[in-house]
């Protein structure tokens, strides 16, 4: 314990972290993952996909079946969370009932043994930071959403953990919320400085949060990076969808030259790609090509389309209007949607109506190949 | 007034079927209390009173006699027994309903057996297994006692009972609260004294609420294993045998008052940790 290298106390490491409930269902399958020290790290994926049962495996309320967690170097496996020096905030944020906010605070301090004079100067501490200081007595069935997650942090920051995972913590709360609770978060994972694990089922979340996002499915994880690498290069057809935002089509590939595929959509024309880093495709593969919604630009059927662009024909089959941008839907073949988002005072010049022929254009460097 | 589309309305604005169910509430009512309270009435009376009313006179003659006299029977010691069988019997259900409702926070195999194997007594009829108990014991050659096969027989009515509550009131206990508490530092035992216990505790009264007064008065399970001592409803009910006195319904209205002054006590305390809880509040 005494040579632990000062600075990357927080640092966290998964090595082939597997998690088995029944014996042969892997809930966490094989997973490697490197946090950095002060990362605000997101794990990101539909309920069920085993992202809160790898925070529960780091905070040490489950066992993996096989494979180490390191944090700050030293392997945990086995370790109470006093010990791994984590801390946990839980979905519904577990707030002791019948102990008011000073005391659910001054719990952790409590346990160790620390006199009442003692926990409750930490306490009042913690509660002027966090802006609790004049609901100290209260009950939490006394407080708000947003009130509750704040002292849900503070009884959770005042043991001082290299590490704070949290579960859901926004879920509890309504949309407007949400998003100023999103804010507070960020904000106490900067002042704290420790590296934060975040468990959401909400790709908007974890972009404005994290940075590291985690993309996970079936208990494997299927792209991880900085949130825009995530949203703006999605590796594969799963990726792509849950993190949203992409026109998705289907395709065959008819020819590769050097740095293009040509794919032959579904919808009928062709459509140059360049190749991805990585991705190896061959002439008759099934393919999948990525276009990002407001990477589209519509146009009039007989303007001509300049060089280095694709061109899709389609016919408009309905148009939202969203505020700063408008939402235009297409016609498609394919079962998925293709759907354009048009800035919207440029939709406003020159406006379409449901039922015109256009042309969906963009230029071919923008699109990408799935895996 | 198109709101008042269903049935007759009269002047007062109720509906007819206002009325009627008002006075099957009062029939309930009077069903229900109606009874005690001919007792209750008919203990008031003075030394001309008989087991029937009309009402004669108005005093406190029978509550006088009743610990005065020693023909009416044993009141005293079998009160006293009552009362010490009765808390024997209530430490006992709460402690072990509150340890099978620890137990049953979560699943385990066969734990619908453990769960149908404890309540299933409720079912049997309890003289059955009174005289059950009273042959077991003849048999093994254990002379019965009201301070332990009663105790025995008594709690195969108050555990499934204590249980039964306990279980409902667990269905409420969130286990982050023991997860948080875990992640916070505590120790097991902790945990149980800071957390588990002190969110519980209006449940764990209301248990021993239903353990005392279950015990307080049961009849039929205790009638074969209390042995040659009585405690207080064998006692009444040997007395409603030989005394033909109102004496008999002065026991009644105190043994009565006994009841609720226990139970407002649990209820008290009840509230109070409400209050104090709530209280904190305003304190700062």
């Amino acid at each position: 314990m005494g040579a632990q290298v000062m600075g990357a106390q927080g640092h966290i490491e998964l090595a082939g972290v597997c998690k088995s409930f029944d014996g042969f269902n892997n809930v966490v399958d094989g997973v490697n993952l490197k946090i950095p020290d002060g990362a605000y790290c997101c794990l990101l994926g539909p309920s069920g996909c085993g992202k809160t049962t790898i925070l529960r495996m780091i905070a040490g309320h489950e066992d993996p079946t096989a494979g180490e967690i390191l944090i700050g170097g030293e392997n945990v496996v086995g370790l109470p969370p006093v010990a791994r020096r984590t801390a946990m905030m839980f979905q519904s944020y577990a707030l002791f009932p019948h102990l008011s906010v000073r005391d659910n605070i001054a719990f952790a301090l409590r346990v160790r043994g620390l006199s009442k004079a003692e926990r409750y100067a930490a306490a009042d501490a913690m509660m002027r930071k966090v802006r609790l200081s004049e609901l100290a007595d209260r009950l939490p069935a006394q407080l708000s959403g947003g009130q509750q997650q704040r002292v849900a942090l503070a009884r959770a920051a005042i043991t001082e953990p290299r590490v704070l995972l949290l579960d859901e913590p926004l879920s509890a709360l309504d949309e407007h919320l949400r998003v100023q609770m999103r804010q507070e978060l960020r904000q106490m994972q900067r002042e704290l400085g420790i590296t934060f694990v975040h468990v959401t089922h909400t790709q908007l979340e974890a972009i404005a949060l994290a940075d590291l996002v985690v993309v996970m499915e079936k208990g494997k994880i299927r792209q991880h990076g900085p949130a825009r690498d995530v949203y703006a290069s999605p590796q594969d057809r799963y990726v792509a969808e849950f993190l949203g935002g992409q026109n998705i089509l289907d395709g065959r590939v008819q020819t590769v030259n050097g740095h293009h595929a040509i794919v032959a959509a579904t919808t009928g024309r062709d459509i140059k790609v360049p190749l991805t880093p990585g991705v190896r495709v061959d002439a008759g593969d099934p393919i999948a090509v990525a276009v990002r919604r407001d990477d589209i630009e519509l146009m009039r059927p007989d303007a001509v389309a300049p060089e280095g662009v694709v061109s899709l024909a389609s016919r408009i089959r309905a148009i939202e209007y969203q505020g700063y941008f408008v939402k235009v839907m297409l016609e498609a073949d394919s079962e998925e949607e293709f759907v354009v988002y048009v800035s919207e005072r440029k939709f406003y010049r020159n406006p379409f109506e449901v039922g015109d022929a256009v042309l969906a254009t963009w230029p071919v460097d923008v699109a990408r190949l799935l895996a | 007034m198109s709101l008042r589309r269903t049935g007759v309305v009269n002047a007062s604005g109720r509906p007819w079927t206002f009325y009627l169910l008002l006075a099957l509430f009062v029939l309930y009512v009077l069903a229900l209390y109606g009874p005690m309270i001919c007792i209750y009435i008919l203990s008031f009376q003075d030394v001309r009173g008989g087991l029937v009313f009309p009402m004669k006179g108005l005093s406190w003659h029978w509550f006088v006699d009743l610990f005065t006299q020693v023909r009416t029977g044993d009141v005293k010691g079998s009160f006293d027994r009552s009362v010490k069988l009765a808390v024997i019997v209530t430490v006992i259900t709460v402690v072990v309903s509150f340890l099978s409702g620890l137990a049953f926070r979560r699943r385990f195999r066969g734990d619908g057996i453990v769960f149908y194997l404890m309540i299933g007594s409720l079912v049997a009829p309890g003289l059955v297994l009174s005289i059950g108990t009273g042959l077991l014991l003849t048999f093994i050659g254990v002379e019965a006692r009201w301070y332990a096969s009663a105790v025995g027989a008594q709690l195969s009515w108050t555990l499934p009972f204590g249980v039964l509550v306990m279980f409902a009131v667990m269905s409420r206990f969130d286990r982050a609260w023991e997860e948080a508490a875990y992640d916070l530092g505590a120790t097991r035992w902790q945990t149980i004294r800071l957390v588990v216990v002190p969110i519980l505790m209006p449940g764990i009264v209301a248990v021993g609420l239903f353990g005392f007064t279950l015990s307080y008065d049961e009849f039929a399970r205790t009638l074969q294993t209390a042995g040659s001592l009585n405690t207080l409803p064998l006692e009444i009910w040997s007395m409603t045998l030989n005394v033909t006195s109102p004496s008999l319904y002065a026991l009644g209205t105190v043994t009565t008052i006994v009841s609720f002054l226990i139970i407002g006590a649990c209820l008290g305390t009840i509230a109070l940790i409400q209050k104090r809880r709530a209280s904190r509040v305003p304190a700062h």
